[in-house]
């Protein structure tokens, strides 16, 4: 079984972004950029299912410019087993990806693929599922237990009230929240080995499929700060001030 | 304007969020139909939903297929239906509505907006990105708007003194790509985490799971307040996943939101930020949670979350 794990360069998570000064868009000049942690998981997850003898190769896939060559590598160092780049330099929304992605998964005839849930910058948690609806494959979202049998797959969601588990037929497209696994760290043996590893690059004009973006970004700017309040001295100031000043209780 | 709003029930219970997806759809204007579909209970559930005031009509879909709302038997129904002339398609941004939304935007080929703040006009909405540290306003044209609702941000609509004529659509089919095999649902007494006018929220600072119960749940049973916990706490194995308040888990704005032993990361600030009222207890004066928080409490936990239950119960 093929799994086939698309990753997003997105802005580190530890880095607290700014509008630009005009307003247009979110500052990126000099920022550091990683994979995004929820695609970290789902590499995780398909290299674990590789090395329990379920996959049979592991190909991480990355929209984009160039640049993104630096996240397929960290994937590949993480034991994915080949690389492929689906270049443009056209800003690419959602529903964009996952019509590029799904021709690399036709083209590589991927049983599973693996996506994180949501990307930390845009937070649109999108793609899987319109991926999964373009293949008329089956989706498990926000995943927190996956479990290949035999031309299908068992998925422990998380959801609203709980946990919910769903069985899908192969193929099918899952999406990783936080709990499904902790990404390992690539080792630097690993980071060397990654750089023989083979890296694809497709353009993304060359593949028939409409690109443009649907969504139109006006502006971008702060929302207004929560101003912080008073420290209270005890508790029965504290029953005092929620009663008489903020007349919660 | 035509909006197609997509409501939740679970055995004939509406889901109460759905006045704050009325509210979102009456920002947009137009008419507004509501759907409702399950393979149980759907009749019921919309005899609640046709009281909402703004309500044009009610549709109702009842079949097996709709067991588990999978999104791969429900997103065919919402296609044919979107087209008879809807221009707006809404769901609030529940796990089951995140899960669904972007399929069926997929299959109408169109982008979609997930979890709008605000409804600037028909076309140009606000959604929070990068957790919430930063709002875009953007403008999405497309035949249909298919767009995901934050319901904090929407103050509920009232249901009542209104009938809206119900009818009943045609179901789309079994698409045999999935199925529901189990559910580990919470049951639990205290108010949902979404709706809850009071929650009481747990972080590390708790250090165990009987910790968190022995000194959360008696503060919020004297609130009658619903329960919440940090990552770290549901990480630690203190509470399950569904008790996550956050950018990944709940997001939550209550009347009086109180953190114990939380010490503020952004992406639990994400969750909660918009509550009227914070308390922040915590052992730690620089924890980030004071700068957010309304009143803080510097202190040992253990002491002073019991001292303002006993403080409280007394008032």
């Amino acid at each position: 079984m093929k799994v086939l794990v698309p990753v997003k360069r997105v802005a580190d998570y530890n880095i607290k972004v700014r509008p630009k000064s005009d307003g247009s868009g979110v500052e990126l000049a000099n920022v550091k950029m990683s994979m995004n942690p929820f695609d970290e998981i789902a590499v995780e997850e398909a290299v674990r299912l590789k090395e329990a003898g379920v996959a049979t190769e592991v190909v991480a896939v990355s929209c984009g410019s160039a640049v993104c060559q630096e996240t397929l590598r960290t994937a590949l160092a993480m034991g994915a087993d080949r690389a492929i780049l689906v270049e443009t330099d056209v800003e690419l929304q959602s529903l964009a990806v996952a019509k590029l992605v799904k021709v690399v998964a036709e083209k590589e005839g991927a049983q599973l693929v693996i996506c994180g849930k949501q990307a930390i910058d845009d937070d649109a948690n999108q793609t899987a599922q319109m991926l999964a609806a373009l293949l008329d494959w089956g989706q498990a979202t926000y995943a927190s237990k996956v479990v290949v049998a035999d031309g299908s797959i068992e998925v422990t969601r998380e959801v609203d009230g709980g946990l919910e588990t769903v069985r899908l037929a192969l193929p099918a497209v899952v999406s990783a929240d936080l709990r499904l696994n902790e990404p390992r760290y690539a080792t630097l043996p690993n980071i060397m080995k990654a750089k023989k590893k083979p890296l694809d690059t497709l353009k993304a004009s060359e593949l028939g499929v409409d690109v443009s973006p649907r969504v139109q970004t006006l502006s971008v700017y702060t929302p207004p700060e929560r101003k912080g309040g008073i420290k209270v001295g005890s508790v029965a100031e504290l029953v005092q001030k929620l009663k008489d000043e903020a007349r919660v209780l | 304007m035509k909006s197609l709003i997509i409501a939740e029930q679970t055995g004939g219970q509406l889901s109460p969020m759905t006045g704050n997806l009325v509210a979102a759809a009456s920002k947009i204007g137009g008419e507004i139909d509501l759907l409702l579909v399950g393979a149980c209970g759907v009749a019921a559930a919309a005899e609640s939903a046709r009281a909402f005031p703004g309500v044009t009509r009610v549709l109702t879909s009842e079949s097996a297929e709709y067991a588990g709302f999978t999104a791969e038997n429900v997103a065919p129904l919402v296609v044919r239906l979107a087209g008879n002339g809807y221009t707006h398609v809404l769901a609030i941004a529940s796990a089951a509505g995140k899960n669904l939304l972007p399929r069926v935007a997929a299959l109408l080929d169109v982008g979609m907006v997930s979890e709008i703040v605000e409804v600037v006009d028909a076309n140009t909405f606000v959604r929070p990105i990068y957790a919430g540290s930063l709002l875009a306003k953007v403008r999405c044209a497309e035949r249909v708007r298919v767009l995901s609702v934050r319901a904090t941000a929407f103050p509920a609509v009232a249901a009542g003194g209104s009938a809206a004529p119900i009818e009943v659509v045609a179901p789309s089919g079994e698409r045999g790509k999935s199925k529901v095999i189990g559910q580990q649902l919470a049951q639990s007494t205290r108010p949902e985490l979404t709706s809850a006018r009071i929650i009481v929220s747990g972080g590390r600072g708790l250090g165990s799971a009987e910790n968190f119960a022995g000194t959360i749940e008696p503060l919020a049973d004297t609130l009658k307040a619903a329960v919440g916990a940090s990552r770290a706490a549901v990480d630690s194995g203190y509470v399950s996943n569904e008790l996550q308040v956050g950018q990944t888990g709940k997001i939550v704005a209550p009347e009086l939101y109180v953190a114990v032993g939380i010490s503020g990361a952004i992406q639990h600030l994400a969750g909660m930020k918009d509550s009227k009222v914070i308390v922040a207890i915590n052992k730690d004066e620089e924890a980030p949670i004071f700068q957010i928080a309304d009143y803080g409490l510097v202190g040992d936990l253990f002491q002073l979350v019991p001292e303002l239950s006993r403080a409280i119960a007394s008032a």
